[in-house]
């Protein structure tokens, strides 16, 4: 294939792989906001300051005090040269003072990390749990409206960054500030000239990285885009497996894959090369800078404008001062990528929740009569998908709700139970609105079987037994053979304990939806929603989950969605919907002799 | 971990060579807080030319440091890279050789990452390596070489500490390594229940279990606050103990060197007076230097384990054995009985299962037949044409192609003789052409068109812009369900097999389609051997034999009316589906 059309397709193809935006868009006011939750903390990030700033200052003193002992022993040098006793005392002052300095310094590290630790592990824990109880709290139409993935790298990656940021950028700002403004000012007392050389090395070694980083843009850009492609085929060929074998096509994926990873090789090497040499040009730069200051040094000390521990002290501080430019330079980048995360994860805080039902009234024991009454809903303004819906359904009776995709028979799943709120009308369960019932109990009504599956990671035992928390063995398998699951769980290894992994790999889909259905089983509710519930099991097995659902079905409401007229004949009232709204209602034979839509669908 | 290692093999030139480069770079480092000692010196002779001299040779030392450097790090980019492309290739070789049985073990999405994110880890962690690795032991024990050259008294300052350093290091690698594997695992728990609270939203509402996620997700969350705030605290406690230890050095030298000139004689040891002071200089400037060197080792602390983490999971992949092997002595059967198949007493089982998926399947299908296989789920269907091609391989008993047994067949010759068609129709990017030749790499476009013709994918695929030769996205995602099995079908087709395996891959063809397919294909296929999986008996009353699976027994072999007589599961499928038949279809989208 054209390598011209790949590379098109690349763009919406490994989307994922692209690098997501890493600005904020509200700079100030997300900074604002992290602030206010920093708030609770004041106490500790004030500790943290004075404990930065305090060892900071230490550590700038200490290489003053190594100067001056070394300028003691010079004295005590030149003493004894001279034929003196080397008094012993001047020094030892001076080392204790080191002593002193350091002690201090090494104290406040620790109580300056150790504090920050507990800051920011204890905000990203609270941040965590309240995205998390925000997660529960928001609509069904959040969901809906975003992607899964754009929910999860809020709830993941974004925390993730910021919490690493706080852990090091934080302290590392006010250190890097301090060291710099501190060593200054130290090499602004010792000695002008070299100061002067010591600051000029700075803007030039970060020309030299900028000229660098330009250049390498290019082959990142390019290493990006060849890595987005190797993953492509990657995962393309992990996901075809059974017919690259059985078209004996491993040869061809392995040498599409070579030329993809050669190319891959070639511009990420030169990546990597381009990038690994700004270091060394930096330091080469330092190191000028180091030499001029140590002939400058040695000069300064022969005309006696400089002590000979003024050059080791200098030196030492002329390191220290390059380094916070590095560090600053690294934190501004980070911290732009750490507010547009904390941006994302606030704008996910921000979003409007369910209202609350703390007041409503707690369903117990429902009977199942159901009735929307002039119910009016769309999912957005300009198009609405129900008009003035009249529906009622008394208990035991069995619903076929059919119609073509996408003709909304999911959405009267989503009022039923109340995950969108109707615009228009009311809905009633036993005789009271459901928007005045808590949500829970209204929900427990309901046992529901849905298109696609969901199980969590945990073993078959305990997905079953989410239907009812507190169910004995016994009953869990009871379950399971009523849904016809126990047959093939006991084929299983493991069997009851088997554990479903995430992706479901390691049971079919049918035995998944099995599963689901001994869920609901156990469950035991008054009301049964089967949404197609049965579309990934044979008619067979499907006539068999039916037999043993007609007792569960008795004295119950029941509502099925679904694709087999052998399971709408038997219902008591049809529903044929077409653009959200009821065309048809009735049973099978009257509306066979209406000659209407269900006709036509019927015989199409 | 070093296992792993065993990939960079192919660029040990190139690694010795950036080792060697990055040990001459560190090398400059230690030499310049020497050449400081002269400068020292001259300054106590008053000698201003042997200050500049100096200068000079310390600025040829940089120099030198800069070549050597940026000659290490273009080694070192192309032997990290190299292994990381080596290895890649390695990881993805090894998984086009396992049996899709194999695959399921370790699961796709898992063998994704191990591929990719992975390897970039291990990659990454050479770059650094080679850099860190290297450059710590050389500072260290250079720079105690060095020193004890200089001055052997003071250097028993840093020769002690040396050991003390490692043996912390070594105590809090010991305590630290475990903490990231289990911080690791933490981090995985939290985000899998986060991800399964999203895709399961409507389930834990339906089911009022939102308490009950909340408290899983709190339990993940806060087991994880707790191991990453311990470790930060043992890492925030290794910046004072270092800064203290080198603090007790200087503290130490400062106290020997003093001691040390007190001791000696003003007249007859005046030189070795007078250098003192420079010795001691550049021994503070040593420390200095261990300090990087200490500063970048605790850096590999943060990278090995995660690094092992990933070197295990690559390894796991790379010593998996295939199942499925190739024959030692391979059989390629006689070209004269084309298209029988048979099956002898065959069981299979998942290892350490309680109860085989199949057990004791014997039939025989003759060339040219039409034989369908029908059963409720979980009854084995699927798993007894995976048998066929291998993807599996039977726990007992055999299956006979043309009278060899598969195992012993070449597994290019009996992909050769079988078009298999999945359940899920599974496309790849490139074009409907591209995507047909899978079946026959030099296919005409006249057999193209005829293969698209016979799964009646002709009116669709002429729809395209660019008809056969449009492209298609990966998976297929522009098309629908129906379109995609038929293109999967002409696929089949266009290979020519003896055998051709269809695994109810007509489930997504609308009703009309679907007859007219089935037609075509019994019109085309008549001289080869078919078997199909099928839902609905409808669609299977005129093949040549049928066979009724159920808990991986067979219960019934026969045409549709025997078995209407003597099987009763196949009367009570057929009676589920009867007045369905009767009225003409059934589906109603």
């Amino acid at each position: 294939m054209s390598k011209k059309k790949k590379q098109q397709n690349e763009n919406s193809k490994y989307s994922v792989y692209k690098k997501k935006n890493d600005k904020a868009y509200d700079t100030w006011g997300t900074a604002k906001k992290l602030a206010k939750r920093l708030k609770p903390f004041r106490l500790k990030l004030v500790i943290v300051a004075i404990a930065a700033i305090v060892s900071t200052a230490m550590s700038i003193l200490g290489p003053r005090y190594l100067g001056d002992i070394i300028d003691a022993i010079d004295v005590q040098v030149q003493n004894k040269l001279a034929g003196n006793t080397f008094e012993f005392l001047d020094v030892a002052r001076i080392l204790a003072k080191a002593v002193a300095v350091y002690a201090i310094t090494s104290v406040m590290m620790y109580i300056q990390h150790y504090t920050m630790a507990g800051v920011a592990q204890r905000l990203v824990y609270k941040l965590r749990d309240d995205v998390n109880r925000k997660l529960s709290l928001l609509p069904l139409r959040y969901y809906d409206s975003t992607t899964t993935g754009e929910v999860l790298s809020r709830a993941v990656s974004d925390l993730d960054n910021i919490n690493k940021s706080l852990q090091n950028n934080l302290t590392q700002i006010i250190t890097s500030v301090i060291t710099v403004i501190g060593v200054l000012a130290m090499m602004l007392s010792l000695n002008l000239t070299m100061t002067a050389v010591s600051v000029a090395v700075v803007p030039a070694s970060a020309l030299i990285a900028l000229l660098i980083a330009g250049r390498s843009k290019r082959w990142f850009r390019q290493q990006w885009d060849r890595n987005g492609e190797l993953n492509g085929h990657i995962e393309e060929m992990y996901t075809g497996h059974n017919i690259i074998k059985i078209f004996s096509m491993e040869k061809n994926a392995i040498n599409e894959f070579d030329d993809i990873n050669n190319e891959l090789f070639k511009v990420s090497y030169k990546a990597q090369f381009l990038s690994g040499i700004i270091m060394p040009f930096i330091s080469f730069v330092n190191n000028i800078g180091y030499v001029i200051i140590c002939i400058l040094g040695g000069l300064f000390v022969i005309n006696n404008s400089l002590s000979l521990g003024g050059i080791t002290t200098f030196i030492t501080y002329s390191k220290l001062f390059s380094q916070p430019f590095v560090d600053l330079a690294q934190i501004a980048n980070n911290l732009q990528s750490t507010l547009a995360s904390a941006e994302r994860v606030f704008n996910l805080l921000d979003e409007e929740p369910e209202t609350s039902d703390k007041d409503n009234e707690v369903l117990k024991n429902p009977e199942g009569v159901i009735r929307f009454e002039h119910v009016d809903f769309s999912y957005t303004e300009d198009k609405p998908l129900m008009n003035d819906l009249n529906l009622r359904v008394n208990p035991g009776q069995l619903v076929a709700i059919v119609g073509p995709t996408g003709a909304g028979k999911t959405t009267i799943v989503n009022l039923l139970m109340r995950f969108y709120d109707v615009k228009g009308g009311k809905i009633t369960l036993d005789g009271k609105d459901i928007r005045t019932l808590t949500r829970d109990s209204l929900r427990s009504a309901y046992g529901m079987i849905l298109q696609d599956i969901w199980l969590f990671k945990g073993t078959i035992r305990e997905n079953i037994a989410y239907g009812r928390l507190d169910a004995t063995d016994e009953e869990i398998i009871a379950a399971a053979k009523m849904a016809r699951a126990h047959h093939f769980i006991s084929t299983l290894s493991d069997g009851y304990d088997t554990v479903l992994d995430e992706n479901g790999t390691n049971i079919s889909q049918g035995q998944r939806q099995l599963i689901t259905i001994a869920r609901a089983v156990l469950a035991n509710p008054s009301i049964l929603i089967l949404d197609e519930a049965t579309s990934s099991v044979d008619t067979r097995t499907e006539m068999q989950i039916q037999y043993a659902m007609a007792d569960l079905m008795k004295n119950r409401t029941c509502f099925v969605i679904a694709h087999r007229l052998s399971t709408i004949r038997k219902a008591d009232t049809i529903l044929v919907i077409d653009n959200g709204e009821i065309v048809e209602a009735g049973n099978h034979q009257e509306l066979l002799a209406k000659k209407g839509f269900y006709y036509q669908l019927y015989n199409s | 971990m070093f296992k792993v290692l065993k990939y960079l093999k192919p660029y040990s030139a190139q690694t010795a060579a950036a080792m060697f480069f990055m040990v001459l770079n560190n090398v400059t480092t230690l030499v310049l807080p020497l050449m400081l000692t002269n400068i020292t010196n001259g300054v106590k002779e008053g000698d201003i030319g042997y200050i500049m001299q100096t200068g000079m040779q310390m600025l040829a030392v940089s120099f030198a440091g800069i070549i050597t450097s940026i000659i290490g790090s273009y080694f070192t980019a192309r032997a990290a890279m190299g292994f990381g492309a080596t290895l890649r290739r390695e990881i993805f070789t090894k998984v086009e050789s396992l049996s899709p049985g194999d695959i399921n073990e370790v699961g796709i999405p898992s063998l994704i990452t191990r591929s990719t994110n992975d390897v970039k880890h291990i990659q990454d962690m050479i770059v650094n390596g080679i850099r860190m690795i290297i450059a710590t032991p050389v500072l260290l024990i250079g720079g105690a070489i060095l020193a004890v050259f200089k001055n052997p008294q003071l250097s028993t300052v840093i020769l002690a500490a040396i050991p003390v350093i490692a043996l912390i290091v070594f105590l809090v690698a010991r305590k630290v390594i475990p903490m990231f594997d289990e911080m690791e695992k933490r981090t995985d728990r939290l985000n899998q229940v986060i991800r399964e609270k999203i895709s399961g939203i409507r389930v834990i509402r339906a089911f009022s279990r939102t308490e009950y996620e909340d408290e899983k997700f709190d339990e993940a969350s806060s087991r994880l606050t707790a191991l990453a705030l311990k470790i930060n605290r043992i890492v925030a406690l290794l910046i004072p103990i270092g800064v203290s230890i080198l603090f007790v050095m200087a503290i130490s030298l400062v106290w020997l060197s003093t001691m040390q000139i007190n001791r000696l004689d003003a007249v007859t040891q005046a030189e070795t007076i007078a250098t003192a002071v420079g010795d001691l200089q550049a021994f503070i400037l040593y420390l200095v230097v261990i300090l990087v060197a200490l500063v970048m080792a605790a850096t590999m602390f943060i990278m090995v384990p995660y690094g092992t983490i990933s070197a295990n999971r690559i390894l796991e992949v790379l010593s998996i054995e295939p199942t499925v092997k190739e024959s030692e002595n391979p059989i390629v059967p006689d070209e004269n009985i084309k298209g029988t198949l048979e099956f002898k007493d065959v069981y299979f089982g998942y290892p350490g299962a309680e109860n085989p998926v199949l057990s004791g399947l014997s039939f025989k299908i003759e060339k040219g037949e039409t034989v369908a296989i029908i059963g409720s789920t979980g009854s084995g269907k699927s798993t007894l044409i995976n048998l066929i091609p291998r993807f599996f391989d039977v726990t007992s008993g055999e299956i006979l192609i043309d009278g060899v047994n598969v195992k012993d067949i070449p597994l290019d010759t009996l992909n050769g003789k079988i078009g298999f068609v999945p359940q899920k129709a599974v496309l790849f990017s490139g074009t409907v052409a591209d995507n047909l030749k899978f079946g026959k790499h030099d296919a005409t476009p006249e057999e193209i068109e005829k293969a698209l013709e016979i799964s009646q994918s002709t009116e669709f695929v002429n729809a395209l812009p660019n008809k056969a030769y449009e492209m298609i996205s990966q998976g297929g995602n522009t098309l629908s369900g129906g379109q995609k099995q038929r293109l999967a079908i002409a696929r089949a087709l266009i290979k020519n097999a003896e055998f051709f395996i269809f695994d109810d891959s007509f489930s997504a063809v609308d009703l009309k389609t679907d007859a007219a397919l089935r037609q075509s294909l019994r019109e085309n296929l008549s001289q080869a051997t078919v078997i199909l999986v099928a839902q609905r008996i409808g669609t299977i009353q005129h093949c040549d034999k049928i066979i009724v699976l159920e808990d991986g027994k067979i219960v019934g072999i026969g045409k549709h009316k025997e078995l209407l007589e003597s099987c009763s599961v196949y009367r009570e499928i057929a009676d589920s589906q009867y007045s369905v038949i009767e009225s003409g279809g059934e589906q109603v989208e």
